[in-house]
């Protein structure tokens, strides 16, 4: 089977501090990635190494068939097939939810509006915000604008999604309504990589779980022989730590 | 959907309803107090014993109604010919010197500081007598108008190019990344997404900068030029009436800078989209 993401090798350094140590990843057409590890740990650049929002120093990215090259034209292309959704939701305050979702649809595939906007209500309604079209992001709870951001997503029908950290953002009531759509989409099928600190969410949806640590891949593996088999001191000083948190969150 | 019955309403927001009487009571006080100020000021004038006779008569020509004897504009028309065309060319200047500002060229970078540096710490009457004045010694001459707009727009157009800037550098970081990752182009994402809401932050300032160029805009009468205040001076000078005269030069700046206000308003409740959609007043 053909790879979508093949990673080779990846180097990247902010200023003196180096982000990513000679990550390798390959993923497969339908795999669904879970990418954890304590915060600052590469996880995120990673993600952004691979649309390209963060060009990288050396080392090598293919996503479906090409190869990332550190230039804004070539990236475009590439970006076509690739979602993202971010930590902090970054809706277009100025545009309706539908105009959110239409305008890149419309203005890079070139979709006629009326099929666009049939579209987006589509995806909107999937994620259960159909009747908030004509609203402002303003005007939506955290957890609604974050589901806004996956249909905005969805709309340019990517090939694979990448989930920057969530959930990380919302009031932990609003935590699973946005976990649920993206457990959802699994389902269906949809290629993703998810960086999240939400370790049953994980296992629920992970094909594969990564765990990394300053900058380097440390382990990797199926949910259950991640969270039951770890191997290294690091993984299972991260895994202790998640669940004297989770403690944590459960006796307040 | 059963999904949706678990997520609170939109998040009820704390400003919506009951603010409204107060609001517009608020209002009435306002305009209540203006009147007073306004008729307060009528009195004042009226007190002085001024003969505004004369001001009548004179009117038509300050206002611009009737050209002047060389057959171009005069008064308050062209006080806002002077005004709209430097605006228009200032904006022009002020965006390409902005896109220098935010450049990664250094040489484009250099460029716009220093021009923007030059016309910023210069006093604008001296630029309008370099121009009108000085040039004319190196074999440059222009007229007076044209010499007018170009200090205008080269003034303001240095100073509207940082509230541009400001402006632009306001949108967060992250609204060029959803962009991006939407995979939508540069110009696309200019024009679509970070300028609009670019523009909500420089319309506020623009439009404060718009209004004093309009006063600034006196400046030119030394230049010969027949506006507003260049008539209002020499109607004066003719009748010694300065008082009425440059009052009511003054007035008529005044009723022009309130016009551009309410333009300015308009505009940013237009930019304010999906911002401002509550506890608007």
């Amino acid at each position: 089977m053909g790879k979508l993401v093949s990673i080779d090798r990846l180097n990247k350094w902010h200023g003196s501090l180096q982000a990513l140590r000679d990550v390798s990843l390959d993923v497969a057409p339908h795999e669904r990635l879970v990418v954890c590890g304590p915060s600052g740990s590469g996880k995120s650049t990673l993600l952004r190494c691979i649309n390209g929002l963060e060009n990288h120093d050396s080392g090598e990215v293919i996503v479906d068939g090409v190869r990332l090259a550190n230039d804004g034209r070539a990236m475009i292309g590439v970006r076509r097939e690739i979602g993202m959704v971010f930590q902090g939701f970054n809706l277009f305050p100025h545009m309706t939810v539908l105009e959110n979702c239409t305008l890149a649809p419309i203005w890079v595939r070139k979709t006629p509006k009326l099929e666009a906007e049939e579209l987006a209500r589509k995806y909107l309604e999937r994620v259960h915000v159909g009747a908030q079209a004509e609203k402002y992001p303003s005007q939506l709870s955290g957890g609604e604008q974050q589901r806004v951001a996956i249909a905005r997503a969805l709309c340019m029908a990517p090939k694979i999604m990448l989930f920057d950290e969530p959930t990380s953002a919302l009031d932990p009531e609003m935590i699973n309504e946005v976990l649920d759509i993206i457990v959802g989409l699994a389902e269906t099928g949809m290629a993703m990589i998810c960086v999240t600190h939400e370790m049953a969410f994980a296992r629920r949806v992970a094909d594969r779980i990564v765990f990394m640590d300053r900058g380097e891949i440390i382990e990797q593996g199926s949910p259950e022989r991640i969270f039951d088999g770890p191997r290294t001191d690091r993984l299972k000083a991260f895994l202790s730590s998640v669940k004297k948190d989770r403690v944590q969150q459960e006796s307040r | 959907m059963a999904l949706d019955a678990e997520v609170p309403a939109a998040v009820a927001r704390p400003d919506a309803a009951p603010v409204v009487p107060r609001r517009s009571f608020f209002r009435l006080q306002v305009w209540a107090t203006w009147l007073i100020l306004v008729l307060l000021l009528a009195w004042g004038c009226h007190g002085l014993q001024l003969d505004f006779g004369y001001v009548g008569e004179k009117l038509p020509f300050l206002l611009g109604l009737r050209l002047g004897p060389d057959g171009f504009l005069q008064g308050a028309l062209l006080t806002l010919f002077v005004t709209a065309v430097s605006m228009v060319c200032a904006l022009c200047v002020a965006v390409v010197t902005a896109a220098g500002r935010l450049s990664n060229n250094p040489v484009a970078f250099a460029l716009a500081t220093f021009y923007a540096s030059l016309f910023r710490g210069t006093p604008l009457l001296v630029q309008v007598l370099i121009i009108y004045l000085a040039l004319p010694q190196v074999g440059l001459v222009l007229g007076g108008l044209s010499s007018g707009l170009i200090a205008l727009s080269l003034n303001y157009g240095a100073y509207l190019a940082e509230t541009i800037r400001s402006g632009m550098m306001a949108v967060p970081l992250g609204q060029r990344e959803a962009a991006m990752a939407l995979s939508l182009p540069r110009w696309l994402i200019v024009w679509k997404v970070t300028g609009p809401q670019a523009l909500r932050l420089i319309i506020p300032p623009a439009g404060a900068l718009f209004v004093s160029m309009l006063k600034d805009s006196s400046l030119v009468s030394i230049l010969g030029l027949w506006e507003l205040n260049f008539l209002a001076q020499s109607y004066a000078r003719a009748s010694f009436h300065y008082m009425e005269m440059l009052l009511a030069a003054a007035l008529i700046y005044w009723a022009l800078s309130i016009v551009f206000e309410v333009a300015q308003f308009r505009l940013e409740r237009r930019f304010g989209k999906g911002v401002a959609v509550a506890g608007r007043r």
